[in-house]
């Protein structure tokens, strides 16, 4: 009886049923609240560029609603899409775009694998000096490249400056430390006893690469390959700079430098170009999106 | 099929020695199982057997060829690793069969290599599922299989039940075991489990601090340590090691363990330790299974005393007594019927035929 007494007298706790689903309940209501917010500031561009896509030139210029398509047409789309110029620049970047991604995966990895597997002397130093060079921004190194092939150019007689296969062999740089950083850690999160059963299998480096690596790290190779597609297809600054006649430009530098004339904004292909424009990553994102987030996570935790 | 050398082998990885300059015979169809603490240098040794680690210096034969140089692929041997090591993107079938597509065997011998082994191992039913598929059981069953299927000329396991749980331990114990007798190669085996050691092996090297400690059968081990280490290591419960003095007295040899128990010595361990100095500080080894309670009838050497428990273990078929003597645990085996209670006086009885007497210093038994 004595004990029920000091039970009532004594500061009663509130029991909290189900606590640990309130708190995640909050969790989720802020992850929503902040998730909306960043969906909104992110998803206006592109719905503005769809918006104004669809627009004449007249409607864009005239001061009506600019969030809304009063009479909408198609005529920007025809116009680019049977415009040869724009083709020609579609078609420099994605020959651009595919020969610098197939280079990157040929360099980057071995590169990775030499890095990740293969202990040899300062084999760690140089990993961190291949991330190091990835670090350095491309607008410090263009002013000496440039200067590089135009002594190359000189030297030799080949003229790369204005071709718009220079810019094959400009990306390479800054995609391959990139796509050998991620997938030294992709292939050193693969278990040592692997590469070790193959050697003992009688597979050779090469083999234990082709047949046990790259299969393993599917998922890595297609986040590398992803990266290197979406640097070479919207690189700005190093066309803009290397690349100077019509023909030789690619889509990012082509929609400006002939879409925009003196001080006359063709907004409605503009925004059309960029739109085609960003629709082959987009499609690549779409189709590879779960094998992307899973390279990026993987080695993030013990498997 | 090969016996495998090792001569004064040894492995430095920089200033530090993993492996002393071990010497080792394996002889062809015998089963020798590596067994010692963590960081004894059993791995490491396994694994310059494998061709994985370079050695740092002295010489490993594999079939009387010295193969130190020889890489991994052309030493004919297959591995098991402890985490089983599977290739993730292939097939049971696929994994098993890895190393006879490298060396372009045709394809009906590994058709017919693969199904014999997947017979052997029981795993016929999983031959076309992925590793992520299996059961732990399973894919250790796969990398044995992987390993059957080369027929090499020695088979390396490196602790390959540690993953697995207590029961299917003792299947997968048995499992290996009879896929030894049925292919009879050379097995060289590493483990930690004093346990799997004694089970499976032909003979046992004990290991400890990159050197061998000892090479016998399970039962010379257990019977005859030739040192404290393995006198401690093998054996389960481990054997109790008391510090005593060697005594004369009425012209007896006596043994005393404190100011209160003495014992007298029976005749051939009196001889036996004639001429130990009586100076020396020594170890009293004995075995829980040799500390009992106390029947009426007593045979030759074997001694009573009196103490009073501080722990009893029930273990079903046997209770485990554990007692203080002079600040030393130590552990019996009672029957379970013999009333042993903690807290409680009791009389027990210490088979003193197989006690052994090591130098405390040295650590070796005398």
């Amino acid at each position: 009886m004595s004990t029920l007494a000091i039970d009532k007298s004594g500061p009663r706790r509130k029991v909290k049923y189900g606590s640990m689903s309130r708190e995640r309940a909050w969790a989720l209501r802020w992850s929503y609240f902040f998730l909306t917010l960043f969906a909104v500031f992110s998803l206006v561009p592109p719905i503005y560029m769809i918006i104004t896509s669809l627009k004449s030139s007249a409607e864009i210029s005239a001061a009506t609603n600019p969030w809304w398509v009063f009479h909408p047409t198609l005529v920007n789309y025809i116009t680019l899409l049977t415009s040869n110029q724009f083709l020609r620049f579609f078609w420099n970047s994605a020959m651009v775009a595919i020969i610098v991604v197939t280079i990157t995966m040929l360099v980057s990895i071995p590169a990775a694998f030499a890095l990740a597997r293969m202990k040899f002397w300062g084999s760690a130093t140089l990993a961190t000096g291949v991330f190091l060079t990835y670090l350095i921004p491309d607008s410090l190194l263009f002013i000496p490249l440039f200067k590089m092939f135009a002594l190359f150019s000189d030297w030799t007689g080949i003229q790369l400056i204005n071709r718009w296969y220079v810019l094959i062999f400009l990306y390479p740089t800054l995609t391959v430390p990139f796509c050998t950083w991620i997938m030294i850690g992709y292939f050193a999160s693969i278990p040592k006893e692997l590469d070790e059963a193959a050697i003992i299998d009688g597979a050779s480096w090469l083999q234990t690469l082709t047949r046990i690596f790259i299969p393993v790290a599917l998922p890595g190779l297609i986040a590398a390959t992803i990266f290197a597609f979406t640097v070479s297809w919207a690189q700005f600054l190093y066309p803009m700079v290397f690349t100077t006649s019509t023909d030789q430009l690619v889509l990012p530098v082509g929609i400006v430098t002939t879409l925009i004339k003196g001080d006359v904004f063709n907004w409605g292909q503009i925004m059309t170009g960029a739109l085609l424009g960003a629709a082959p990553p987009l499609i690549i994102y779409a189709f590879l999106m779960d094998y992307y987030i899973a390279g990026l996570t993987a080695g993030a935790t013990k498997g | 099929m090969a016996d495998v050398s090792l001569r004064k082998v040894v492995k430095r990885y920089d200033d530090v020695e993993a492996v002393r300059g071990i010497d080792l015979d394996i002889a062809d169809h015998e089963f020798v199982v590596l067994v010692g603490p963590s960081g004894c240098g059993k791995s490491t040794t396994l694994r310059m057997i494998a061709g994985l680690e370079d050695i740092s210096d002295g010489d490993i034969m594999i079939g009387g060829d010295v193969v130190n140089d020889v890489p991994p692929k052309d030493r004919d041997i297959a591995m098991v690793f402890q985490n089983y090591a599977l290739y993730p993107h292939m097939t049971v079938a696929e994994n098993m069969s890895f190393g006879l597509r490298l060396k372009r065997y045709p394809k009906a011998e590994i058709k017919s290599r693969v199904a014999e082994a997947a017979r052997m191992l029981d795993i016929t039913d999983l031959i076309d599922r992925k590793p992520k598929q299996l059961s732990g059981g399973q894919r250790q069953r796969v990398a044995m299989g992987r390993a059957i299927v080369r027929n090499p000329k020695v088979f390396l396991f490196d602790e390959p039940l540690s993953n697995l749980d207590a029961k299917l331990r003792v299947q997968m114990r048995i499992e290996i075991k009879k896929v030894h007798q049925k292919v009879r190669t050379t097995t060289v085996y590493v483990t930690h489990d004093q346990v799997e050691a004694m089970t499976l092996a032909d003979r046992v090297v004990v290991m400890n601090r990159g050197r061998i400690e000892q090479i016998g059968t399970p039962n010379e081990l257990y019977h005859k340590p030739a040192t404290r280490f393995v006198a401690g290591f093998i054996g389960s419960p481990a054997m109790n090691f008391v510090p005593c003095q060697l005594e004369e007295a009425d012209g007896k040899l006596n043994i005393r363990l404190t100011d209160r128990i003495a014992f007298p010595l029976p005749l051939p361990c009196a001889a036996r330790y004639q001429n130990v100095p009586r100076s020396e500080k020594l170890l009293f080894g004995i075995r829980p299974e040799h500390i009992t309670e106390a029947r009426p009838h007593l045979g030759p050497g074997v001694e009573t005393f009196d103490t009073v428990i501080d722990v009893t273990e029930p273990m079903g078929m046997e209770t485990l007594i554990y007692f203080t003597l002079e600040g030393t645990q130590v552990c019996g085996r009672a029957n379970p019927g013999a009333g042993a209670r903690e807290g409680a006086p009791f009389r027990l009885a210490v088979d003193l035929n197989n006690m052994h007497l090591l130098n405390e210093g040295t650590g070796i038994v005398l």
